[in-house]
């Protein structure tokens, strides 16, 4: 590994922060990323099939960031979006669900609801990034986000306002946990057949089961094209009710009350007007994701429970036809962690550290006479080899784990641990940069 | 604090990622340990939690996978089928054909049905009180208060029928803060700092359920005290650490690189956790659990983290 020659010069962290912002800004960022510094896999022979983020956002055009909750989807996201604005020059568009506070003032989304906003140059410019392209952002509302559907596919004017204040609709729009997935997909659709982005980069809302948003579209068709719909529709229009049907309604209006099935049919009867819309459009969004221009990005921690549901993800992927591109792998520690030398030097500061404490003292003291006590020297270089054995055992386990991954992408990315949180441009940019190659 | 294990009911909820199911799993197995007769009910039903206790899979039928540890899986449609034999006695459910996907219709269209479901099989459980104490492993953060709001919600929408009718004992049950208590997962980070404050807010807005605890996950620990620190700092300066490489015979750099990454990580954190307490309301304790440097996934984890949480609920 390239970086363990520069551990020499001290490791500097905040150093080498500067050092690398200074050059972004020496060098426009259209230049080609620094070589392979960048790799930070820890291990060969796991690898990708061998191609890079770079080419695979430069040949789709939706690509859909999935994966378990909590790993980093946004960002990844954002990151990937970023960095495909910068370098490739062309217009694209990050649709995130629920961005951090100040991911969402790095780009420009405070206080916007459902609009797409252009990220404006300025802000590059003020992290030291020279974009050649359009970096654009939406932020999805379900609840806006249904509303338009509706008025996009009511009859007339009356029917579109009699859904909007139906209650059982503003239930469905508000709360109901799938249409999240659904109108996440939807969006992207619109978007993607109405305007003229080289990229949208598509965040996925946080589900139960990290499946559901592909399955969304169909099941929204089989809703609406379901018997049942029918069944329940039936007897509020001509209150006739068949010997095949009675069972249900009996049990339906013991349950339910006679009056709610009344709501949830005329709510029915008033969806139906746009049943032909619906279905077709549902279609049309699924095929969508299957289209060969679609590539999911499936997002993971090293840790034993997230990486287990990302690679189950990863194989439904395959096995629905639909393009696994890449592997992102978030918060991986720092290769630095799992040098053999490291071990040793720990072992020793631990063994030693009384006799090291007493020959560190005088240099110590050299530069504060304070800290020239050889007992709280001791118990630093204590804690130190520790805090190093610590964090060891985590990055070994990572390693253990990286390499019982089962599925191989077209792109494996590994994303090193930063030390800070990341939500500007120029802390974007950083992250991007390791995924990039 | 050790009022949390005299609750009848908690709900454990949290964002993706900080460990929900980790504590829910722990503080079940702890409460069991201290002689209450326990169940543990996953409602995502991923079957996360019999691996936290290494068990073979669990289902709607709870069985006992440890001593006085009982666990299950919610399941609506069986959840809806027990409430028909037992609450309508109606006695023709094989009769009734394509029940299940009629239910799911019904369900489907009608939000708040599942939830209730839910919620009615978990309170059902704690007034039959075949239980000392049941804890659920909830779903996460942003599902959870339509959850725990759907008897309110059902009152609202529904205004006659049996379902109405059932409601009302089990929001007696959940606004009872001696029976019920939601608690939430958190780590120090931004967004699940984030969340929990929101969570704490929109609970106590929409629902009567009570939050009884935040539980602080990951809690990094502290490596240097301030003069310490400065040994640190000097330590790492050109000299003293020259010298240390001398001295070891190796290079010491990664090793003092990583405490710095410890040390910075542990400040990051700890202004999130400041965010955190002074976002929460000062009546809710927090319990703080130490990151696991040699956490792995299983029992051994789940009593690692059962005996954090014993400690700091006073035990």
């Amino acid at each position: 590994m390239a970086d363990r020659n520069e551990r020499t010069d001290r490791g500097n962290r905040a150093d080498r922060a500067n050092r690398s912002r200074r050059s972004e800004r020496a060098e426009p960022a259209t230049t080609p990323a620094r070589p392979s510094r960048t790799r930070r896999s820890p291990r060969a022979g796991v690898e990708g099939a061998g191609g890079s983020m770079d080419g695979l956002l430069a040949t789709k055009e939706i690509a859909v960031a999935c994966g378990p909750g909590g790993v980093g989807k946004t960002t990844t996201a954002a990151a990937a979006a970023v960095m495909a604005a910068v370098r490739h020059g062309s217009k694209v568009l990050v649709l995130t669900i629920d961005p951090a506070k100040r991911l969402a003032n790095a780009l420009g989304l405070d206080g916007i609801g459902n609009a797409e906003h252009r990220v404006p140059d300025e802000s590059f410019r003020a992290a030291g990034i020279k974009p050649r392209g359009q970096l654009w952002a939406a932020m999805l509302d379900t609840k806006e986000s249904w509303d338009a559907l509706i008025r996009r596919h009511a009859p007339d004017r009356q029917t579109r306002d009699e859904i909007l204040a139906n209650p059982l609709y503003q239930n469905i729009s508000g709360r109901f946990v799938q249409s999240h997935d659904y109108i996440a997909m939807e969006r992207l659709y619109e978007i993607h057949s109405e305007s003229d982005y080289d990229l949208i980069v598509v965040d996925t809302p946080p589900t139960r089961n990290a499946l559901d948003f592909l399955d969304a579209p169909q099941r929204m068709a089989d809703f609406f094209s379901s018997r049942l719909l029918r069944w329940l529709i039936v007897p509020y229009r001509s209150r006739l009710v068949n010997v095949a049907t009675k069972p249900f309604y009996t049990i339906a209006d013991r349950i339910l009350g006679t009056e709610f099935l009344g709501d949830i049919s005329e709510f029915f009867i008033l969806f139906q007007s746009m049943y032909d819309g619906f279905v077709e459009r549902s279609e049309a969004v699924g095929r969508l994701l299957s289209d060969r221009r679609t590539t999911f990005i499936v997002v993971s921690t090293l840790e034993a429970v997230p990486l287990r549901e990302a690679e189950f993800f990863a194989e439904q992927l395959t096995s629905r036809r639909l393009h696994l591109g890449a592997i992102a792998l978030t918060k991986v520690s720092p290769p630095s962690l799992r040098g053999p030398g490291g071990a040793s030097v720990a072992e020793s500061l631990k063994e030693r550290a009384p006799e090291l404490a007493a020959s560190l003292a005088t240099d110590l003291e050299a530069i504060n006479p304070s800290l020239g006590d050889p007992d709280q020297i001791a118990r630093v270089l204590n804690e130190v080899a520790d805090s190093y054995l610590n964090f060891q055992v985590v990055a070994l386990r990572e390693m253990e784990e990286q390499a019982t991954l089962s599925v191989v992408p077209d792109v494996l990315a590994t994303v090193p641990f930063f030390d800070t949180d990341l939500y500007d441009l120029a802390g974007l940019f950083r992250l991007g940069e390791q995924i990039w190659e | 604090m050790s009022e949390l294990l005299d609750l009848k009911l908690i709900f454990v909820t949290g964002k993706g990622g900080v460990g929900k199911t980790t504590v829910a799993s722990a503080l079940a197995l702890f409460a069991s340990t201290r002689g209450k007769r326990v169940l543990i009910c996953e409602v995502d039903a991923k079957g996360d939690v019999a691996g936290f206790y290494e068990a073979p899979p669990t289902s709607f039928n709870e069985k006992e996978i440890l001593p006085g540890l009982f666990a299950m899986t919610m399941d609506t449609e069986a959840s809806l089928r027990e409430y028909l034999k037992l609450q309508l006695r109606i006695p023709v459910v094989g009769r009734i054909g394509p029940l299940a996907k009629a239910f799911d219709f019904v369900a489907t269209a009608a939000p708040g049905v599942r939830e209730i479901l839910t919620v009615g099989k978990l309170c059902y459980e704690v007034r039959e009180r075949r239980y000392d104490l049941v804890v659920v492993d909830a779903p996460a953060s942003g599902h959870i208060v339509g959850q725990l709001a759907a008897p309110q919600a059902i009152n609202n929408l529904v205004k006659v029928g049996l379902i109405r009718t059932q409601t009302d004992w089990m929001l007696e049950i959940l606004s009872d803060h001696r029976t019920t208590g939601l608690v939430a997962v958190c780590t120090p980070e931004e967004m699940p700092v984030n969340e929990t404050i929101e969570l704490a807010g929109r609970i106590k807005a929409e629902t009567t359920v009570q939050l009884s605890g935040v539980v602080v996950n990951r809690v990094l620990p502290e490596l240097f005290g301030r003069q310490e620190e400065e040994v640190f700092d000097s330590l790492s300066s050109d000299g003293p650490a020259a010298r240390l490489n001398e001295l070891v015979g190796g290079d010491a750099g990664p090793v003092l690189d990583a405490a710095r990454l410890a040390v910075t990580m542990r400040r990051t954190r700890s202004t999130h956790l400041v965010r955190l307490r002074e976002g929460i309301d000062d009546s809710v304790p927090m319990l703080y659990l130490p990151y696991l440097f040699t956490r792995s996934h299983g029992l051994r984890t789940t009593r690692q983290v059962a005996a954090s949480l014993g400690e700091e609920l006073g035990y």
